[in-house]
């Protein structure tokens, strides 16, 4: 076919980080034999699928991933791949990265994103669970099933939308903060907060959102940004870091004014 | 049975605190504490170095640039004590970031691959203590003479020459490619952090970083580079 | 076994308006005495527990994934239909439910359809409300799309990326009531067993997937919105970890199958490579706007396709159907690339894919315009294949994407076990034998934001009182006991073979049998087969590892034993459905140019499965279909 490379097959050296649980040291071990005559249209985690079976067959525990869509959407995926988060290749989660993406030979180190705030669960599995805290905390319109207005009498600039979605496209997989040399979440944060705040629908609540957001963040143990750009390097999505800079305005401007008097989160439920 | 790990509770969220504590302690509210003392900082080693040029017109004009300065004794130590505030500002906000960012991530990786950080970001750590510890001798040096063997009170031509010459002087070319980096990255980073970069992300701020960044430090390093080249003699 | 629609009475449009009025309401001081569990966080699981949480009720909602965001609604890219007519192109609630109903070849019920394209249009107020960065036209108004089976543009869209939007949305309501403590939410658990007091659905048991400890939770009402059964051919477009667990062990507990047989396969996808293959992945339908499929003329033609002049092209949608043309529904596009392909004229290295051609919409409108509209798309396409579709044509083939069966349930949602309530693609109800582009996530989302707050009240409000039941009572003891009696039974297999091998193996046999095209002999083969499958797989399956830790070896597993003894139910429904209609086609019932023949004298009804039994056929129950809005016909996209 046109433009298509031709399948080969990889011989190639993994070195995985393998924890039992929470409580375990963890350490590294080498798969050699179970990672040979690996097809280059194989995608990253299929070549795990792949060493996988062969562990079981061989009476050893599998390697633990975590995984569900594979086709790049839900963020469940995520380990880090010779130092890059998702692995080599831009805007590619790793279960659309493929193995013609390495050479033969390689030898590749795995290891699970690595922050305080998301411990190591087993293997290459964390717990992201943090990052559903900080959309309770604030990631949200407080609009209650079934009272919304007529969609089109909410008319959103295009511009706005589409700048909207652009920060909506993430899938929260903690890959900026896996990159992040200090374990921040700020692309994240910047990511969910900003979505909203860009739309008119979020702007009554822009203020208490993201003081919210930040203060949840902060409580969960993320690093600070200090601008270093890794998140938006590895980000699948490509999320820009200009919406850190708008959450930063947002922040100051929302720290500034002063609170109202009324009840903070709306009514429960 | 089972209450789980998992479900998430609002429970780590800090407690409601006054705002100017909340603004204090939060990430943003500190990295902005940065940001407004940097831009001062910044403003300020611009109008330090648009100072020092005057060198080149002799020791007449420098000596009365400085006696200028000290004519007003209440503002120059408000300068002063302005300056000392926003380093206090900037030392304040550096400690407590570092300090949350070590604790971040207690294990790191066995391999690391920098995609998009430059060294300059990634050694602010780094050139900012050595700076500090750079601005210290710079004041004992010239400011106050007390490690300055030869030091005039009054005479800062004087001082200058004496004081730049050989090992000094590329002391002082060593700080000023330290503080390259730290106002490279500075620079860009606290235009960010207020917020001001419009649409994607990087040129504009990375140009105006770069500009100001050579202007200011080579600006600064031609006086040491002059006394030790010869051109700016007694 | 009875299978009481529960339909209300009165004419199709005031149906729903009136009987929101005749159900039973609960008071707002009394709805938090009232606790619903939720299984599943997709659109209709997530908009279902932020909607009765927001009402009051106590919700505990349940996901296999580690946060409820990664449910698989997430991945649908091209949008969702709604009755707005902001586009004056004659669209209306009467003209999408006549759509749907004709597209579903007359197999669902008129009034569950009818209600879905009432509320069609309150869910895109909703989602826009919730800051769903749906497109929008320069004036700030939302712009549309067209989709398959539909002559009007009514799909909303978020670039190809609606799915995770409306999904977000839903998230974000829901993790606001987490937030505000009413919703428990519990990720990284997996329920196994439905557990019935009294004839009653009062809670379920879980197994933890993190420390593997079986967990008992007890609620007044259950409901399951855990998806569809698709990866019982394998290879679909579903997530790795979708399932029929729960929906399978709800129908051995009584809730009666409905229509296991109408399995919808997605005509583009990404064709399959080798057999490492895990997953297949969609390519929208929305491509077909501007894409033209086609593949060459001759048998066998192995040239590269911008060798092969255009009077050597087939562009065969547009040749069989005139009036639809590359806009046919799902199930007529799929079996016309499975024809042309068994024909010999299939592209690519297996021979297994037709062309989706852009080149004629770049040079019509140029290729920034495409890439704003699929570039997203065609950068996945890129990314897995490695060849640019922007410079020569995508190779696309059908592939496993949605089921139209399953639980059955009445008007209220509520299957055939009394308080238990099957939601979205998890139930049968609205899309017949073959669901329309952009209708899943209308469907998932009208279950949970509106229908479920409504019919679940009228349960509550018609028993009132439901007697305590805590988790030490017998029926829990028992549940829990048997789920760990089954871990044990798969870990002490010790076999050689993993749960993967069985879950290929599962996958040809229904693929082959009883994919897009299924005869009598066929499916008489599989159901020879399937069994012997079960057999050696409980013989033969090597699971490691403990049940008291991830373990995920041992939650395959037990999926696929699941999914093999569903797979033989679906043949078995396969078989007795002696017509084709919409996805379902047997080959002994077509028309002379190869279309579904339906056969309404006879099979005009839902053909509902009751468990009977280990080793027992299941009983099929039928509950007859009524058409009195719609004049029955034969489809027609010509």
């Amino acid at each position: 076919m046109a433009g298509h490379g031709e399948e080969k097959l990889l011989n190639l050296t993994l070195n995985v980080w393998r924890q039992r649980n929470r409580g375990d040291a963890g350490r590294f071990e080498t798969y050699k034999d179970e990672a040979r005559d690996i097809s280059t249209d194989m995608s990253f985690l299929e070549m795990l699928d792949v060493v996988n079976e062969r562990l079981i067959k061989s009476g050893r525990e599998p390697i633990a991933f975590d995984h569900d869509c594979r086709e790049g959407i839900c963020g469940q995926c995520g380990v880090v791949v010779n130092g890059s988060p998702h692995g080599p290749r831009k805007a590619t989660t790793a279960c659309q990265l493929h193995m013609r993406s390495f050479q033969d030979g390689d030898s590749l180190t795995i290891e699970p994103w690595r922050a305080s705030a998301f411990p190591v669960v087993k293997d290459l599995m964390v717990d992201r669970s943090a990052f559903d805290r900080i959309v309770a905390a604030g990631g949200y319109i407080s609009v209650r099933t079934g009272n919304a207005p007529e969609a089109n009498n909410i008319p959103v600039p295009k511009y706005d939308a589409d700048l909207s979605m652009d920060a909506a496209a993430c899938i929260g997989c903690g890959a900026c903060v896996a990159a992040c040399p200090n374990a921040s979440a700020m692309l994240f944060v910047a990511a969910k907060a900003e979505h909203l705040n860009l739309l008119p629908q979020g702007a009554p609540e822009k203020d208490s959102r993201v003081l919210a957001m930040i203060d949840q963040a902060d409580g969960e143990g993320f690093g600070n940004c200090t601008n270093h750009g890794e998140c938006e390097a590895v980000c699948p999505k490509e999320i820009s870091m200009a919406f850190i800079a708008r959450l930063n305005r947002d922040y100051l401007k929302a720290s500034l004014k002063r609170p109202r008097a009324s009840a903070a989160a709306g009514g429960a439920g | 049975m089972s209450v789980v790990a998992s479900s998430p509770a609002a429970g780590r969220r800090p407690a409601p605190r006054s705002r100017l504590q909340r603004f204090l302690t939060s990430s943003i509210g500190l990295k902005l504490i940065m940001a407004f003392s940097g831009v001062f900082l910044s403003l300020f080693a611009l109008g330090h170095m648009l100072g020092n040029l005057q060198a080149y017109q002799g020791a007449e004009a420098l000596d009365a640039y400085g006696a200028l300065l000290h004519k007003e004794p209440a503002l120059l130590w408000g300068v002063r004590l302005g300056l000392l505030g926003l380093v206090g500002m900037h030392i304040f906000a550096y400690l407590a970031l570092t300090r949350r960012n070590n604790t971040a991530r207690p294990k790191g990786y066995r391999q690391r691959k920098w995609r998009e950080s430059s060294y300059a970001s990634r050694s602010m750590t780094l050139t900012g203590p050595l700076l500090l510890a750079f601005i210290v001798y710079h004041i004992l040096h010239l400011t106050t003479g007390t490690v300055h063997p030869d030091y005039e009170e009054g005479a800062v031509y004087h001082n200058l020459v004496t004081g730049l010459g050989g090992v000094n002087g590329l002391i002082y070319i060593a700080a000023m490619a330290m503080l390259a980096f730290h106002l490279w990255h500075g620079v860009w980073s606290m235009m960010l952090t207020l917020g001001l970069p419009e649409g994607r992300y990087g040129s504009l701020g990375r140009t105006v970083a770069t500009i100001f960044t050579i202007l200011v430090t080579v600006g600064f390093a031609t006086v040491p580079l002059a006394v030790l080249t010869g051109v700016l003699h007694l | 076994m009875e299978l009481k629609s529960n339909v209300p009475p009165g004419p199709l449009e005031t149906k729903w308006t009136q009987h929101k009025f005749d159900m039973k309401l609960i008071n707002p001081a009394n709805k938090r005495k009232y606790s619903v569990i939720v299984v599943g966080s997709g659109l209709a699981g997530a908009s279902a527990a932020a909607s009765l949480a927001e009402l009051g009720y106590q919700v505990s909602c349940f996901c296999y994934q580690d946060s409820p965001r990664r449910a698989h609604s997430i991945a649908a890219q091209g949008g969702i239909n709604a009755a707005k007519n902001y586009q004056n192109d004659g669209d209306s609630v009467q003209r999408l439910f006549y759509d749907t109903i004709k597209g579903g070849d007359f197999r669902a019920r008129e009034a569950n359809v009818h209600r879905l394209a009432e509320v069609s249009v309150n869910i895109i107020d909703q989602c826009v409300a919730q800051g769903v960065p749906f497109a929008r036209e320069y004036s700030g108004l939302l712009a549309n799309r067209s989709f398959g089976g539909a002559q009007v543009s009514r799909t909303f869209y978020a670039r190809g990326q609606t799915g995770q939007q409306l999904l977000l949305g839903a998230y974000q309501a829901l993790e606001r009531q987490v937030g505000l403590g009413a919703v428990k939410m519990y990720t990284r658990h997996e329920m196994q067993q439905v557990v019935k007091v009294e004839g009653k659905a009062r809670g379920i048991v879980v197994r933890n997937l993190e420390t593997g400890e079986i967990e008992s939770h007890a609620a007044d009402a259950v409901i399951l919105a855990t998806g569809g059964y698709g990866t019982v051919f394998y290879l679909a477009t579903y997530a790795k970890g979708a399932n029929c667990t729960a929906i399978w062990r709800a129908y051995k507990k009584g809730a009666a199958f409905a229509n296991p047989c109408y399995t919808q396969i997605h005509p583009t996808c990404i064709p399959v490579t080798g057999d490492h293959q895990s997953k297949l992945t969609l390519m929208s339908e929305s491509l077909r706007n501007d894409g033209r499929i086609w593949v060459p003329k001759a048998r066998g033609d192995k040239r590269a396709p911008d060798q092969i002049p255009e009077d050597e092209r087939d562009y065969y949608l547009e040749r069989k159907y005139p009036a639809f043309g590359n806009l046919s529904p799902r199930d007529i596009s799929s079996r016309a690339a499975k024809e042309v392909c068994d024909e010999g004229r299939g592209v690519g290295k297996t021979g297994f894919g037709v062309y989706l051609d852009f080149a004629d919409a770049i040079n019509r409108l140029g290729v920034d315009t495409i890439r704003e509209r699929y570039g997203n798309l065609f950068d996945m396409y890129e990314r897995i294949t490695d060849e640019d579709p922007y410079k020569s044509p995508m190779r696309i083939y059908p592939a496993s994407h949605y089921t139209m069966g399953g639980l059955w349930v009445d008007y209220h949602l509520m299957s055939t076990i009394e308080g238990l309530f099957v939601l979205g693609e998890a139930n049968f109800s609205d899309h017949g034998a073959n669901r329309l582009g952009a209708s899943a996530l209308m469907q998932g989302l009208a279950d949970g934001y509106f229908v479920i707050p409504y019919t679940l009240g009228n349960y509550f409000g018609t028993v009132r009182t439901f007697d305590k039941v805590g988790i030490d009572h017998p029926a829990f003891q028992e549940a829990r006991a048997e789920v760990a009696e089954r871990s044990k039974r798969l870990l002490g297999i010790n076999g050689d073979r993993t749960a993967d091998d069985f879950h290929r193996e599962l996958g040809k046999i229904m693929w082959n049998y009883s994919g897009m095209g299924r005869s009598e002999e066929g499916l008489k083969k599989a159901l020879v087969e399937l069994p012997a499958l079960k057999e050696e797989f409980w013989k033969g399956v090597r699971v490691p590892g403990t049940d008291g830790e991830i373990n995920q070896s041992l939650e395959k597993a037990g999926r696929v034993a699941d999914l093999i003894e569903l797979g033989q139910l679906l043949c078995l429904d396969a078989l007795e459905r002696r017509e084709s209609c919409g996805a379902h086609f047997r080959e002994e019932y077509q028309t002379p140019d190869h279309e579904a023949r339906r056969d309404d004298e006879n099979f005009c009804h839902v053909a509902a499965w009751e468990y009977t039994g280990e080793d027992s056929t299941p009983v099929r129950h039928v509950e007859p279909l009524t058409f009195e809005n719609v004049h029955l016909q034969t489809r027609s996209y010509k």
